[in-house]
C-alpha cells in the first residue's frame, strides 16, 4: 500500500504542510522536510516554483520568485531529493504548474518522482481532461497519485468524476480564491462541506486555502480528514534560522 | 488542413484550457454559451449597429499611393487606427461587453499592455454602465500615461501589476487572480487571442470583422478579394488574427505576421516569440512561448508596450507550425523608422505596434503588380513620447 493511502487509513486530523522548494535558502528543501516530520507534520507538499503562478497569492508567489532567483529548477530539486527517503518517511507530494513539468517531460518527471520517493503531485492548472487522456497512464505506471482540487463552485457531477480519477485524497478549497486568504467558515462554506460529506466519496478529503491557525485547522478537521497549511507556514520561515522557525510554527498545532 | 478551432478547443496541437479548478466554472460557462450568444440574431444586430454607429466601421481600406510608389506594390492600409479609441481593440470589447451582459455579469476586469485594450474596455464599460477594473504593469503605466488618464476619466480603476516584469504578462496574471477571487459576477475581457478556450476563438471571431470588410473593399477597389500578401504585427496576435481570419483558407494569400525583435532577436532584449520560443503552456493555453529550459517564462522586451508579450495565441502557433503563416520580426529601430516614414509619406502617425508590420515592407521584394494589405492596427498618439525621445523632436 502506498504511503498516502496508509496515512489516511491510520490517522485522523491529518496536518499537511506546503512549502516552496529553495526557499528561504536554496539548500533548505530537505532540511525543512526533516524538521517538519520531527515536529509532527503528517504529509508534505513541496512546491516547485514557477514564474507565473496564477493560483497563488502574494506570499507563495514571492517565495517562488526568491527560489527561482536563487537558482531553483526541477532538475536541481530532484537532485536535492535524491536521499530524501533516508531521513523522511511521511508521504511527500510535489506541487507546481504544468509548464515546468511539460518542459521536464511528463514521463521523465514521473520517473524522477518515483526514483526519489515522491508519492504524488498537485498540478492546479493541469485540466482533468488532459490528465485523463494524456497522462494518467504514465502516472499509474510510476505509482504516482494525482491530487485534484474541488471548489465550492465545482458541480456534483464533476466531483464524482474527480473522485473516480483520484487515488489518494481530494483537495477541497475552502473558498474559490487564490492562496493566502483567511478561512471564513460561513453558512455557505458549511453547506458546501456538508454537501461533500453527503456525497460519501471513495477518497478522503483535505481542506486547504485559508488555514492559518490552530482554530482554523480544528474547524477544517470537523469537515474533512485533515487540512493543508501553505502561506501561513511560508510566511513564518526565517532565512537565518530555518529549523527554529519550523519548530516554533509547528508548536501551535501540537500543543 | 483545418486552421480553426476543433470541438476540444484546440488549433492543431495548440489551445486547450489549462486553468486551475477555481476558474473552471467561469470558463465552462463561457465555453458552453459563447457561440449560442454570438450567433443569435439580436446579438449580431446590436453588435453590428454599435460597430457602425459607435466605432465608426467599416474602417477604410486606403490605397497608400506614396507608400506604394516607394515599395513598388499596391499597398493598402486597413485603417483600424480610425476606430473610436484609436485601435482595433474596440471590436473585441464591444463584442465581449454584449456577451457579458447576456451572461448577467455586473463587473468587468481586463489586462492591458499599451493601454489600448484597457481604454477600449473602459470605454465599453462606460457605454453600458458596468464597473471596470483594469490591470496594467507598473512599467507600462509609466510609459503610457495618456492612456492611463483616459481609463481613469472613463471611470475605470487602474490597478498596477507589480510582480515579475511589471508588464503585460504580469497584468494578465493579476487579472486571472482577480477572476479566481470573483468567480460569480465578473467577466474577464481578455484583449488578445490568448487565454484558455474559448477566448482565442472568441476574440478572433470579434476581430474577424477586419478581414470580412477588407475582402469586400478589395473587390470594390481591385475587382479581386484575394490580395497577394496580408501583413500584421503580432504580440498576442489579435489584430493579426482579425486581419488573417477570412483569408486563412485562401491559400494563395500569403499571411505575414511581424513580431517585435526589440534590440535584435539574439540581443537578450526581444519579444520575437516564434524565433526564441518553444511549445508550452501560459495563461491557460498550450502555445509557443519564450521560456527557459526549466519552463520559466522569459520576460520579453519591445519598445512597443503592446508587443512585449512572451507568447502568441494558439491559432498563431498553429499557423506557424503548419507553415500557413510566415512569422518574421523587425527591431525597435526598424519599426520606429517605418513609423516616421508613414507619417512623412502619408500623413498618418501609426502606433509603434502597427509600425512593426510596416517595417517588414522594407524586407520584401515586389514586381509592381502585387496587392498588399497591411493592418494599421492603431494610431500613434499614445506613442508620441517614445517617438519624441527617439527622433529628438
Amino acid at each position: 500500500m502506498n504511503r498516502i493511502n496508509k496515512l489516511f487509513q491510520e490517522k485522523k486530523n491529518i496536518l499537511s504542510i506546503y512549502y516552496t522548494a529553495g526557499y528561504p535558502n536554496l539548500d533548505d528543501t530537505v532540511a525543512i522536510a526533516e524538521e517538519l516530520e520531527r515536529s509532527g507534520a503528517d504529509l508534505l507538499e513541496i512546491g516547485f516554483p514557477y514564474s507565473d503562478p496564477v493560483a497563488d497569492g502574494p506570499t507563495i508567489q514571492a517565495s517562488s520568485k526568491i527560489a527561482l532567483d536563487g537558482g531553483m529548477t526541477l532538475k536541481l530539486l530532484f537532485e536535492q531529493l535524491k536521499d530524501l527517503r533516508k531521513t523522511v518517511s511521511i508521504p511527500v507530494l510535489l506541487m507546481g504548474y504544468v509548464n515546468p513539468m511539460l518542459q521536464y517531460g511528463v514521463e521523465n518527471f514521473c520517473k524522477s518522482c518515483a526514483e526519489v520517493g515522491v508519492d504524488g503531485c498537485i498540478v492546479p492548472d493541469l485540466p482533468m481532461q488532459e490528465y485523463e487522456e494524456l497522462y494518467s497512464v504514465v502516472f499509474k505506471e510510476y505509482g504516482l497519485t494525482n491530487i485534484f482540487l474541488v471548489t465550492p463552485q465545482t458541480s456534483t457531477e464533476r466531483i464524482r468524476k474527480i473522485d473516480g480519477l483520484s487515488n489518494g485524497f481530494i483537495y477541497l478549497l475552502s473558498s474559490s480564491a487564490t492562496t493566502g486568504q483567511n478561512l471564513q467558515v460561513s453558512e455557505n462554506t458549511e453547506a458546501y462541506f456538508s454537501r461533500i460529506a453527503e456525497l460519501k466519496l471513495s477518497n478522503p478529503t483535505m481542506i486547504g486555502f485559508g488555514i492559518s491557525s490552530r482554530e482554523t485547522f480544528d474547524k477544517a478537521c470537523q469537515y474533512a480528514n485533515g487540512a493543508i497549511i501553505g502561506s501561513a507556514f511560508v510566511k513564518q520561515l526565517k532565512q537565518d534560522d530555518v529549523a527554529a522557525s519550523v519548530k516554533d510554527f509547528m508548536k501551535i498545532f501540537k500543543s | 488542413m483545418n486552421y480553426f478551432v476543433n470541438e476540444k478547443g484546440y488549433f492543431g496541437d495548440f489551445g486547450g484550457a489549462y486553468i486551475p479548478e477555481m476558474l473552471y466554472p467561469n470558463v465552462e460557462e463561457l465555453r458552453t454559451n459563447y457561440l449560442k450568444i454570438i450567433e443569435d440574431e439580436d446579438f449580431q444586430k446590436e453588435f453590428h449597429q454599435l460597430l457602425k454607429d459607435y466605432v465608426g466601421r467599416p474602417s477604410p481600406l486606403y490605397l497608400a499611393k506614396r507608400l506604394s510608389q516607394r515599395y513598388n506594390a499596391n499597398i493598402f492600409l486597413k485603417r483600424e487606427d480610425l476606430n473610436h479609441t484609436g485601435a482595433h481593440k474596440i471590436n473585441n470589447t464591444i463584442g465581449q461587453i454584449l456577451l457579458a451582459e447576456r451572461l448577467g455579469k455586473k463587473r468587468i476586469i481586463a489586462e492591458t499592455g499599451a493601454g489600448q485594450h484597457g481604454v477600449a474596455t473602459a470605454t465599453v464599460c462606460a457605454l453600458r454602465g458596468l464597473e471596470c477594473v483594469v490591470y496594467m504593469g507598473e512599467i507600462d503605466i509609466k510609459r503610457q500615461a495618456p492612456n492611463v488618464a483616459r481609463m481613469k476619466m472613463l471611470g475605470a480603476t487602474v490597478v498596477p501589476a507589480t510582480s515579475g516584469s511589471k508588464t503585460l504578462k504580469d497584468a494578465t496574471n493579476e487579472a486571472m487572480r482577480d477572476w479566481i477571487n470573483n468567480p460569480v459576477d465578473t467577466h474577464y475581457i481578455i484583449g488578445s487571442v490568448v487565454g484558455p478556450h474559448p477566448y482565442p476563438d472568441m476574440v478572433a471571431l470579434f476581430q474577424s470583422i477586419i478581414s470580412e470588410e477588407t475582402k469586400k473593399q478589395l473587390i470594390e477597389q481591385t475587382g479581386n478579394d484575394q490580395p497577394d500578401y496580408v501583413l500584421a504585427c503580432v504580440g498576442g496576435g489579435s489584430n493579426a488574427m482579425g486581419m488573417f481570419y477570412h483569408f486563412i483558407n485562401d491559400v494563395k494569400v500569403k499571411l505575414i505576421a511581424v513580431e517585435a525583435a526589440g534590440k535584435g532577436v539574439d540581443s537578450g532584449h526581444s519579444a520575437a516569440t516564434t524565433s526564441l520560443g518553444k511549445e508550452g503552456v501560459l495563461h491557460g493555453s498550450r502555445s509557443i512561448l519564450m521560456q527557459t529550459e526549466d519552463g520559466q517564462v522569459i520576460e520579453p522586451y519591445s519598445v512597443s508596450a503592446g508587443l512585449d508579450y512572451p507568447g502568441i495565441g494558439p491559432q498563431h502557433a498553429h499557423l506557424f507550425k503548419t507553415l500557413r503563416g510566415e512569422y518574421v520580426s523587425v527591431t525597435d529601430d526598424e519599426s520606429l523608422q517605418a513609423g516616421l516614414l508613414l507619417t512623412q509619406l502619408e500623413g498618418i502617425i501609426p502606433a509603434i505596434e502597427s509600425a512593426h508590420a510596416l517595417a517588414y515592407l522594407e524586407k520584401m521584394k515586389f514586381t509592381g503588380k502585387e496587392n498588399v494589405v497591411v493592418c494599421l492596427s492603431g494610431r500613434g498618439d499614445k506613442d508620441m513620447d517614445t517617438y519624441m525621445k527617439y527622433f529628438d523632436l
